[in-house]
């Protein structure tokens, strides 16, 4: 069945915070093979100028589809993830994510179609970072664009 | 997969006025066996099973188990970051993922990476790389474009 086209311009609320740790960081550079010093080792973060560790460019895509699940996962949107395949993913970064990040993500579906048996969605993920002082003050991180295609039973 | 934590990785940022549109800015193998798929899902929290579960990838009309788009990406851009000396200095990074990478059970799958300056900004002082990313000789990403900051 196609996905659910009314939730085409739908935004979700901001999610809980996502906080950034050096030994995530560390264990997802070295799972794509990142060696940069600078995903790995502090001094070398704060030399380039860096509070600390710095994420991969791709880093982000954990906090993006963490904030995607209640999208995919509600059966009323319909996206059968069994029949999901990744088309694109983009990332813009704003300033790099870096460990001791608390990350919020605010979800917007951006559009929705239907062609030929299969439906295509694409999301936006606005990831922003919690400001220290407690004043709730988000300053942007990154936008993580994403498309899925999901096949058709028969396509 | 090649692992690099051994090789020297410099912080020195390329000169911009010295680069050139065609530049190779490098190439490497990346090894993809089902072991890192399994590193990947855990690190990424994608446990999608079409990436680890042959039954169910075929259950859904794969050949078997495939690499996630996502970790091919992340492992394309590496070489990108190592050239900036600065993996913050990559400011913009997006692909279209064109056709699956299966990974066979035993044994990898070679994912060749090379990177070129595709565009230079001298005024924003930006580089574009054009990541070519190709298995078994066919391209696994298209328009894989990275763009670094100077």
């Amino acid at each position: 069945m196609a996905i659910n086209a009314d939730y085409a311009g739908r935004e979700y609320p901001a999610t809980a915070p996502y906080s950034v740790g050096r030994e995530k960081i560390r264990e997802f550079a070295a799972a794509v093979g990142s060696s940069h010093p600078a995903h790995h080792d502090v001094a070398t973060a704060r030399g380039l100028g860096y509070p600390d560790l710095i994420a991969p460019p791709t880093f982000a895509v954990i906090v993006a589809q963490r904030a995607e699940a209640p999208f995919i996962q509600d059966p009323e949107a319909r996206v059968d993830f069994t029949r999901v395949v990744h088309a694109d993913e983009r990332f813009v970064h704003h300033r790099p994510i870096v460990a001791g990040d608390e990350l919020v993500t605010v979800l917007h579906v951006d559009s929705i179609t239907q062609r030929a048996g299969i439906s295509m969605v694409t999301t936006r993920a606005e990831i922003g970072a919690l400001a220290a002082d407690g004043s709730g003050t988000v300053e942007p991180v990154a936008t993580v664009t994403s498309s899925l295609v999901v096949r058709g039973e028969d396509a | 997969m090649t692992e690099h934590i051994a090789s020297p990785v410099g912080t020195t940022r390329p000169d911009l006025s010295a680069l050139a549109v065609g530049d190779v800015v490098g190439t490497r193998e990346v090894l993809v066996d089902r072991a890192r798929l399994v590193r990947y899902a855990g690190a990424s929290g994608d446990f999608n099973p079409i990436h680890w579960n042959d039954a169910f990838a075929q259950s859904v009309d794969l050949p078997g188990v495939i690499a996630h788009g996502m970790f091919t990406m992340g492992a394309a851009v590496a070489l990108v970051e190592d050239w900036a000396g600065d993996p913050g200095a990559v400011v913009d990074y997006q692909t279209r993922f064109t056709r699956p990478v299966p990974v066979p059970n035993p044994g990898e799958a070679a994912i060749s990476v090379s990177g070129a300056i595709g565009a230079i900004d001298l005024e924003a002082r930006t580089v574009r790389i054009d990541l070519t990313v190709t298995f078994e000789g066919a391209k696994v990403l298209m328009k894989a474009q990275a763009v670094v900051r100077l």
